[in-house]
């Protein structure tokens, strides 16, 4: 069954925190992964290949940079999940 | 100084067939120090460095990075840390996800955590060492050849601080069989905490230890311009190579000799100051004895009140941590005037001519003293540090 809008925030909140110790509640829509999360272009290859195990979407390389914020991944996710 | 040994036996399956099972793990685990979101993009042997840097940094009187604590300035503060190996266990642990979870589950820090260069550069991004990272490799001399490599950025003028030592990590199952199948290490898996008896007839070999070991060297200048607490005086390296075999000691010591007149020829040294040695000796039969007659062939009768100790008897060979931790122990020999005692040396080889600080520590001379610290390295690397009270 697809995840919820707010299912796959929790998700990725538990995995920001997993990654890079980010506090789950201050994981937030508009957050920026770089900016505002710690999350390096490193973490985030982490990130997203957690994030398809998770939520079962493949993630292309080309669209990894243009999810920005966690709602990008969020929407992305909703859009794309199998 | 208390004489004990780290040496344990390795549990768990993945050890359970190999010939030799004991090895001298960290008592704590760098893992667990660190906040997990830093551990997990660190190979343990730049966990091992981190740690041993900030400890180094904080005894020496810095609060915080370079250019945030105004006592030294970015550009003129450097980070030499050195391993034998480097990110071994990544590369293994990576190579095995690789093959059981496929591609995309590899970590993309890997290489960053492989790369021997590794801990040089963590350490450096930690206190923001801008004059130079560096990591000379060789294999056991490299901890050592850190220190000597940090001591001549210091001289040349690149800097005014560098962090300098060696780590190493590599206590899996490959490396130690493929030492193993060196015949370079000990098997006595049934008393671990005996296995480790350089000088002793009864060694058969190194035991792997792990750990890193961090000083922070500076210009007399500018540690007396801020008043740091100084342990001791450094005076130089003896460097050379024995061209004899990749992995064997050349027996007479010859290489060795050439680092020690290397020495006493580029420093100011003098043999008769000389009154502690904290040996290379890995508990090999023929190591072990090379290195005394190296000692013996250019101090002469000066080896007479040099009182030797051989700390891997307790520590077991941190390879490319060797050189830092062994500088560690011979530098706080220096200023406590106390020599590191060595362990389980039960029956001495009649082939040692030479003073070994057995069982208990022992009190060193009041006034100027001396010290040296040898380490030696697979593919001939020889590297003699000597150190002075102050």
């Amino acid at each position: 069954m697809a995840a919820t809008q707010k299912e796959i925030l929790d998700g990725l909140a538990e995995i920001v925190n997993e990654i890079a110790g980010i506090p789950v509640e201050d994981v937030e829509l508009e957050k920026s992964f770089t900016d505002d999360l710690d999350v390096d272009s490193l973490s985030m290859v982490e990130v997203v290949v957690a994030a398809e195990e998770r939520f079962d979407v493949k993630i292309p390389d080309e669209d990894v940079k243009n999810l920005k914020t966690v709602g990008d991944a969020t929407e992305y996710i909703l859009k794309h999940q199998g | 100084m208390a004489g004990r040994s780290g040496v344990k036996p390795l549990e768990g399956e993945r050890f359970a067939e190999l010939p030799v099972r004991i090895a001298a793990l960290a008592a704590v685990d760098p893992g667990d120090v660190l906040p997990r979101p830093l551990a997990r993009k660190l190979d343990r042997s730049a966990q091992f460095a981190l740690i041993a840097a900030r400890e180094a940094w904080a005894d020496a009187g810095f609060t915080g990075p370079a250019g945030e604590d105004e006592k030294i300035r970015p550009e003129r503060l450097g980070s030499v840390i050195a391993s034998g190996i480097g990110g071994v266990i990544t590369l293994l642990d990576q190579y095995d996800v690789l093959k059981e979870k496929g591609v995309r589950r590899v970590s993309p820090h890997t290489v960053p955590m492989l790369m021997p260069n590794g801990p040089a550069a963590n350490v450096g991004i930690e206190v923001n060492a801008q004059a130079g990272v560096h990591t000379p490799v060789s294999a056991c001399a490299s901890g050592a050849e850190a220190i000597g490599y940090a001591v001549e950025m210091i001289r040349t003028g690149r800097a005014d601080v560098v962090l300098a030592g060696g780590t190493e990590a590599a206590i899996h199952p490959l490396p130690i069989a493929a030492f193993a199948n060196m015949m370079a290490m000990s098997k006595s898996n049934d008393e671990p905490e005996k296995a480790s008896r350089p000088y002793d007839t009864g060694r058969d070999g190194f035991v792997l230890g792990e750990g890193a070991g961090v000083v922070v060297l500076e210009s007399a200048e500018h540690a007396a311009a801020r008043g740091a607490r100084v342990y001791c005086e450094v005076l130089g390296q003896g460097l050379s190579a024995d061209a004899h075999h990749i992995a064997q000691p050349e027996p007479t010591g010859r290489g060795i000799a050439t680092a020690m007149q290397n020495l006493l020829d580029q420093t100011d040294l003098k043999p008769s100051e000389v009154v502690h040695l904290n040996a290379h000796a890995t508990s090999t039969p023929q190591g072990d004895i090379a290195e005394l007659k190296a000692l013996r062939k250019v101090l002469g009768d000066d080896l007479d009140h040099v009182a030797i100790s051989a700390t891997k008897s307790m520590t077991g060979h941190l390879l490319g941590g060797a050189g830092g931790i062994e500088t560690v122990a011979t530098v706080l020999a220096l200023h406590h005037r106390m020599a590191p005692p060595t362990i389980n040396v039960e029956h001495l080889d009649e082939a040692v001519e030479a003073d070994i600080v057995r069982d208990a520590p022992r009190a060193l001379p009041e006034g100027p003293i001396a010290a040296i610290n040898n380490s030696f390295g697979f593919g001939g690397h020889n590297v003699v540090l000597a150190f002075r009270s102050v």
